[in-house]
Parts: C-alpha cells; structure tokens; sequence
C-alpha cells in the first residue's frame, strides 16, 4: 500500500544543482552520463537534459553483475547494457533513484571498470535512505529519508516520476 | 527305508505331476518321499514338520541360473548361489556352458557337480558346450559330457552362427540323446543391440535389439531340428511372434519345448525409461504386446516352464552407461514371489504355477525331479503364499543385488526348503 | 522417472540432460535469458561474473573440438573457470572405468560436468553418481540427447519466425542415430509446434517414428513442401559401409538439399544444420552459403543458450527476482 508520494521535482532540482557544483569544484572536463536500469535511467535522462552534456547518454543493467545471482538466478530479457562510448580515462556521472544497502553501486562500479578504466566517478542519486551493507556513499542527493526495516521507497516512471513510500 | 523320517503335517500338498491339491501328509524317509496322504501304517516320524498355513509342493527347478564358478567368484559362487536357490526354494537348477571355463569338458562337469555336493545346498545341473570353447567351430566332446552325466547341450549366449556347424551340432547331440538347449539369437541382426526396437527404445536412441533377432533364430532352428531330429529346448524367449511360431511348431508335432525368464512376465520395454542397468538384460524387455503374449503361452502350455534366468553380477557390471554395463538379473529369490503375482494377476492358477516350476521343467530336461512321487527323491518346498517381506538385507542371499526388484516388498516366501531330505533352509522369525 | 533428476528437491533445474519431460515455460525461459546473454556477446566486453570462481568442467570422451569450444567459451565468457578434459574412448578401455573417472575430478572440488559420450545414457549415469552439489549438462550421448543444441535450434528459429504454433518444421537426414533430431523433436512438439516431419530413407529412421510424434516422408520433395523450417542432419560416412546406403551420390541425389529442392518450402523458410556440414552429401555449398542458410547464425546461437543453460543450472531460482537490493 501507498503511504505517501514524495516531490520528485524539488530533489532532482538539488540533485542538478549538486552535481553542477561538483563538477566545477573537480574541474571536470565533458563528463560521462551513466543511468542505472531502470529508474536511474530515468533519473539520468532528466539531468542528461537539463546538464546539455556533449555524449550520448549510457545505460548500464547490471542484472550480469548483481551478486545475489546464486540466491535467486537470472533473470530472462536482460536489456542489454548499452554504453555508447569509451570509458577510458574519462569522467563519469553515475546516476541512481534509490541509494540504499549500496549493493548495485557496488555491481554498477564493477561492470563500468570491466570497460576500462575511467579518471574520476561521481556518485549521484534522487534519494538516500538508510540501511546500507556497503562502504558505498552518494557525492550528490536529491533528498534524504529514514524508513522502517519494512518500508521502501519506489521510483515510478518515466513520465511522469513519481516518488512513492510503501509499506510490506 | 533307512535315515530319519520326516512328517510334514497341516499343510496344503500341491505336487502337478500327481494331481494332487489336498490338506494331507507328506512322508519322508532319508532321501525318498515315502508317501503323499494318509500316513502308512507303522510309519514312525522322528521329526514333525508343522505346515499349518504353508502350500507344500516339489521342490522347484530353474533350467536357467549363472552360479559364475568357475572363473568369475568376485560375481558369485556357487556356495553363494546355492544358498539363494534354496532360499527361494529351487532343489534343483541348471547351469549354463558360459562358465569362464566353459563347460565344454568332463573335467568341468565334474568341478562344478563336486563343488555343489560339498556345499550342499541345491543339485546343480551342468548343461554343457554344444562346441568347443563355445565358439561356433568345433563341436565340443558331446558323447564324453554325456558320461559326464550331462543331459543337454547348448551354446548360451554365443549363437552358433555357422549353420552348418548348428546343422552338425544337432545332429550329433540327436545322435548322443542330448536336448539342445537354444537361446535363439541372431548376432548379425541383433548387432549390438541392447533394448528392444520399440516405442521407448527409438525414442532413447538406444542400440536396438529387434525382435526378428529372436525369431529368425528361432525359424532357423526350427527347421534344422526338424531335418536333425533333434530335441531342441527354447530357453528365455521374449517375443510373440517367437511363442506363436513354437506353438505352431508343437502342433504339427515337433518335439521342440520353451521356457520363459520370469521377469519377462512382468517388465516391459518401459522399464529402461531411466536407464536403470538393473534392467539391461538379454533378451531385452519388449513390448506389453509380447508380454501378454508370454503370459498366455506360459498358461496356455507352449511355454511350461518358468525359469529364474539368474544372472549374479558384482556391482562394477551395472556402473557405466547403460549399453556398456552387462545384461542380467539377480533374479532367483524373486522366482517364487513372482510367479505367485502372476496367479493374482489371474495369468493361471496356483497349480499351474507350480506346474511351471516343477514338472514342466523337470519333464523337458526328463530329470525326474519335480515331483512328490513316492520313491522320488524328497526335494519339496514349504512356502507361505501370504507372508509379506522385502528383498533386501539379510532377507537377500544371492551375491548378486542387481535386480530392480531389490528393496520391494513381495507377497509369498519360502519358509523351508528339503533337499534329498535335508533341510537346507528354514525361515526363522 | 528419467527427467526427474534433472530437477531438485525444490524443483529447480539442477541438471541439464534431456528435453524430455522439460515445460513449455522452462524452454521459452532458456530462450529469454539466452536473449540477454545475446547482447553480452556482442559487447566490447564480452564477459560478465555470474559464474566466477566456479569450475566447469567439460568431460569429453567422444572427441568434438566444435561443441567442446563453444561450451568453453560459453563458460569463460560466465567467468568461469574451464578444464578440458578428453578421453579417448582407447583411454577408459586401459581399465579406469567411467565411474572412477568421474570420482577422480570430482575430487578436485568441481561444479559441473560438461558431458560428451557415445553411449545413451551416459549423461543420466553421472548425474545419477555426482556429488550432490555437481550439476551435469549433457553434450551429447550417444543417440539419445543434446539438449543445448535442440535449444539453440529452437532460439535460432524463434529469431526468424513468430509463433511455433504455426510452423512447419522438416527435419531430413539420418534420423535413426541423430541426438540431434530425437532432442529437437522433443522440443518442436513441446513448444506446440504445427507439424514436425521426418524426411529420410528407411534404413536412417527408428522402428516407430511416427511414435517420437512425426510425419514420416520418404520423399525430400514431398517432405519439403511447404515448410518454414528445415534442419539438414549431417550423414556420417561410415553409414555407407554399414548397409545403410548405397553410395553418397545416390543419397545426394534423392536426399541432398538443393536449390531447386528448397523451391518446394515456403519462400521463406531458413535452412538449419547442426554441423559440421558435408557439403554435397546433405546439402548443396549453394543452400549453404545462400540466402536462406542461418547455419553460421546457429553456430553463434549455441554460445548464448550454453551461457544460458549453464547459468540456469548453477544460479538460484529466478523466479523471484524483482528489485532486491538497491
């Protein structure tokens, strides 16, 4: 059940104006998108937009990479990950909906570095909540939550998006 | 009448070969049946057997079982394998040549005769080589195994593939008063084949067994006991058109016999769905056509004996893919329970099943044994019909575990077994 | 009885050995996440780390350097570690037995079996006598069963045709000692396939081929006619001085699949073959290498599939995965 929507256009207005200041506090030079499948896609489509970056947008599916695979197996029609560009050396911006026990960064890292090897990455996510099993923290949010053991927070999308907050 | 004297009281006499089904006494006197019925007058027993419950009948006889001594011990023994008979109730069982020292000389004969009296637990009947070495060629010393005490002759699982030779080999056993004991097979049209050529074995890709292999040879065999006169016995037959094609032959006065193994009775070609080594045997299970077709030959007479086609093996034989693993079953201690199902089953009655155990294999071999007559040796049997159990364990005696059947629960167990007057086996609970 | 143990307790897929007793689900299932591992395969990295730090071992002892290496390429591109292991059929007659084999590199702390044999059966014995956290995938015995190759089959068709409800499949050739034929068979008809027929000489079908649930054509014309699909078997040159044939021309001549023989399918129907082809045995080099010829499509097919099945077999369930960790 829906317990209550959140504004998505307040957090991604912070999350944009966030990353704005990092890239010019690192000085980066033509950053890299990467959107993570499904709703940091989404999130990364927006911002790609709005930013007016010169490459294409990538789009990265690490269902490949997730490390739950011996639990629960594989899942058929993977959309394949699809990064227009190389990686190598550049900058890259690595969007995400929900940063939460920090696992799909952790698969989302790995798989970006099994195509090379890229100078800096910049962590961006729509929203942070706690709970986290990784030493995985976010350079840019949108919004912060803290929820029970019991809720979780939904990215719905693409048009429009909305933040949901659910109760199992 | 000397040795002791044995009383079996209570039980339900079944003996085929007398037309006997009654509730009387069988009267034992060291080694002979004394008499079937009332107990004569004078008649002191110093034993009394209570058969109360028990069907009591002739000992049975197996015209087919693999005891692999000489030359294969790490399968089986023949102290093993005795052991197994008498639990099953079978007094009397022929070996075949297929020995690893082929039965082909006197000098086997007597090994395997002498090693079954030092154990003794069952009479063994040596069925000798037909040609020498079993190899198709020669023929083997028929006249010096007959001496022997041999009373057939046979080439096992090595079809003689020379005609010529089968022509001769006829002849000379005819000549000798030999029965030729065949196991019709064809080896060019069998080529390798290990399952039969049906619906389940097209579908698994298995080398193909077809059931022309058996009837081929059996056409051919046919035709040259006529022409030779000989005494030709059909062991383990497998298919319809092979029963049909006996039953013709009988008819027209041919004095040709056929057993059938009987697990035949039972299993069908579906069995090896699971490719379960315990079912690779030779010939292959075939269709439920062919089954009931063996059923009713088996009541019908054309097949009067049921034999246990036991075939031991240690358990490397059945570990590999199933064409490379050997064919055969453990099969003598399901004989009985068996032959029991195919009485419930309504296949023929209890004393026809018996018939096929006893008289009619006793009569093709003419081996006299089979039968409660008075002055007959005192070879009987006391079996409960009803009295579950399960083969496996110390219920199982044979050397031998490779049957599907181990570890299933059975209806029917022999609580005793006499051999020429001693007990070889009693059923303790 | 026979496909039973191909799953465990919970009813996972634990071994790959036959198509048989296989659901319509589990097929079209293989052929999805066969689809994604499509797309890895044409990446720049063509490597994911679903399978790292296990050992796949491909058990071979029927030599086939072309099966043998899209398998170990299947398992590589999963990250898993590989050993080829070849015995000759020479090597298990000097005495160690299949059984000892099997206990032998089992003991070298191994996940999986690759299994290559030419006895039926073979694959179901070793499943049978693994350790329980071994899982087999059977690559071929005897004339029984190969499964992947059935799949791949069946995912190449799907990338050219819609819907198996409508097609007509025409498989031509040695059906009698084809794995091939009997696994595909099995999976056309459990994927509701219109009609599947055999084309071939009666000497090269089993004693009752319409029970594997097929039409049976002795004719290649009338066989073809009309079909979407057809799968070309490969003839082994032995069978000619085993009796089943008279020469290779002759076969050629009335079974070989030609130009003018193709005319008779459907205007677009593919032309399969498992490989490796006779070329002017079975099948013109024109249908070959011509237009409606997916043969090489297969062959980078099978990659996918084996990717597929092997992850299927060694990953979890599957069934249940929807988000998870963020």
């Amino acid at each position: 059940m829906v317990d209550f929507q959140l504004s998505v256009e307040k957090k991604l207005d912070r999350l944009h104006s966030g990353l704005v200041a990092e890239i010019t506090r690192r000085e980066l030079r033509d950053p890299l998108m990467i959107g993570i499948h499904t709703g940091g896609s989404w999130v990364a489509e927006k911002l790609h937009e709005r930013l007016g970056l010169k490459d294409p947008l990538g789009l990265l599916n690490i269902s490949f990479y997730r490390d739950d695979f011996s639990q629960i197996g594989i899942h058929p029609r993977v959309l394949p990950s699809n990064l227009p560009f190389r990686v190598e050396g550049r900058d890259i911006l690595l969007i995400d909906d929900v940063l939460y026990t920090g696992r799909t960064i952790r698969a989302a890292l790995n798989e970006i570095f099994d195509y090379g090897r890229p100078a800096q990455i910049v962590l961006g996510v729509l929203i942070e909540r706690d709970g986290r099993q990784i030493p995985v923290q976010a350079d840019c949010i949108g919004g912060r939550i803290d929820l029970g053991p019991d809720e979780k927070v939904k990215l719905s999308g693409p048009n429009p998006l909305s933040l949901s907050i659910h109760c199992s | 009448m000397s040795g002791e004297r044995i009383v079996i009281k209570g039980g339900r006499v079944i003996d085929p070969s007398n037309g006997i089904d009654a509730m009387v006494s069988v009267c034992i006197a060291g080694d002979k049946i004394v008499a079937v019925g009332e107990i004569p007058i004078g008649f002191e027993a110093d034993q009394e057997i209570d058969a109360k419950g028990l069907i009591v009948c002739p000992g049975f006889v197996d015209l087919c079982a693999r005891l692999r001594e000489p030359g294969q011990e790490f399968k089986a023994t023949i102290a093993s394998e005795t052991a197994a008979a008498a639990a099953a109730g079978v007094t009397t069982l022929c070996c075949p040549p297929d020995t690893r020292r082929v039965i082909d000389t006197p000098a086997v004969v007597n090994l395997l005769r002498e090693r079954a009296d030092s154990v003794g637990k069952a009479r063994v009947i040596p069925i000798g080589a037909l040609t020498r070495g079993l190899q198709g060629k020669e023929l083997s010393s028929m006249m010096a195994l007959k001496t022997a005490g041999c009373v057939a002759v046979g080439n096992a699982y090595a079809p003689v593939e020379n005609l010529l030779v089968l022509r001769r080999g006829l002849e000379y056993a005819a000549n000798c008063g030999l029965i030729v004991v065949v196991r019709p097979e064809e080896p060019t049209l069998r080529n390798r084949g290990c399952v039969h050529d049906g619906v389940i074995g097209s579908r698994l890709g298995l080398p193909l067994f077809p059931s022309s292999a058996e009837t081929v040879a059996v056409a051919q065999t046919l035709v040259l006991a006529e022409q030779t006169g000989a005494r030709v016995h059909f062991g383990q037959l497998s298919s319809e058109r092979a029963v049909a094609m006996i039953a013709e032959a009988q008819q027209r006065g041919v004095g040709v016999s056929a057993d059938v193994a009987i697990h035949q009775l039972h299993l069908t070609e579906s069995a090896v769905i699971g490719f379960d080594a315990n079912v690779h045997v030779n010939p292959p299970f075939r269709s439920q056509s062919d089954r009931d077709a063996l059923r009713e030959g088996l009541a019908s007479g054309v097949l009067s004996a049921i034999c246990s086609d036991h075939q031991p093996h240690d358990p490397n034989a059945k570990l590999d893919a199933f064409p490379a693993t050997e064919p055969g079953m453990s099969s003598l201690e399901t004989l009985l329970p068996l032959s029991l199902k195919l009485v419930e089953e309504g296949v023929l009655d209890l004393t026809s099943a018996i018939a096929r155990l006893t008289e009619g294999p006793s009569a093709i071999l003419g081996l006299g044994a089979g039968t409660l007559n008075a002055g007959a040796t005192a070879d009987v049997c006391l079996f409960d019909p009803i009295q579950e159990w399960t083969a496996e364990g110390t219920d199982w005696h044979s050397k031998g575990l490779n049957t599907p059947f181990y570890g299933s629960v059975f209806k029917g167990r022999v609580t005793m077994t006499l051999l020429g007057g001693h007990m070889v086996h009693c059923l303790r609970l | 009885m026979n496909t039973s143990i191909q799953f465990d307790a919970t009813g996972k897929l634990r071994h790959f050995l036959t198509i048989d007793g296989l659901s319509r689900e589990l097929l079209v299932r293989i052929m999805d996440v066969a689809e994604s591992f499509s797309s890895v395969t044409d990446q720049q990295v063509k490597k994911v780390p679903l399978l790292r730090g296990k050992t796949i071992v491909n058990l071979f002892f029927e030599n086939s350097t072309r099966t043998r290496n899209t398998f170990e390429l299947a398992a590589k591109r999963l990250s898993a570690d590989v050993l080829n292991v070849n015995i000759a059929t020479s090597a298990t007659s000097k005495g160690e037995s299949l059984l000892d084999t099997i206990r032998n590199i089992e003991a070298m702390s191994v996940d999986m079996f690759v299994v290559r044999h030419e006895a039926s059966g073979a694959a179901h014995f070793i499943a049978q006598h693994v350790a329980p956290h071994i899982s087999v995938v059977n690559a071929g015995d005897g004339s029984h069963s190969h499964p992947t190759q059935a799949m791949l089959d069946m995912f190449t068709i799907r990338q050219y045709k819609d819907d198996f409800s409508k097609l007509k499949v025409a498989i031509v050739g040695d059906i009698l000692h084809s794995r091939v034929a009997r696994s595909e068979i099995l999976a056309l008809n459990i994927l509701g396939t219109e009609e599947v027929r055999v084309v071939a000489p009666k000497t090269l079908l089993p004693d009752h081929p319409e029970s594997l649930g097929v039409n049976v054509f002795h004719d290649l014309d009338q066989g073809l006619e009309g079909v979407d699909v057809v799968v070309m078997l490969r003839l082994q040159k032995e069978r000619m001085s085993g009796a089943f044939l008279p020469s290779e021309h002759e076969y050629f001549s009335y079974f070989g699949l030609t130009e003018e023989r193709l005319a008779k399918a459907k205007p677009n129907a593919i032309v399969m073959h498992p490989g490796p082809i006779n070329r002017g045995v079975e099948i013109d080099s024109r249908v070959a290498d011509g237009p409606q010829s997916v043969i090489l499509r297969q062959v980078s097919n099978g990659i996918a599939v084996r990717m597929a099945v092997m992850s299927m077999v060694l990953g979890g369930h599957g069934e249940t995965n929807t988000g998870g960790a963020s």
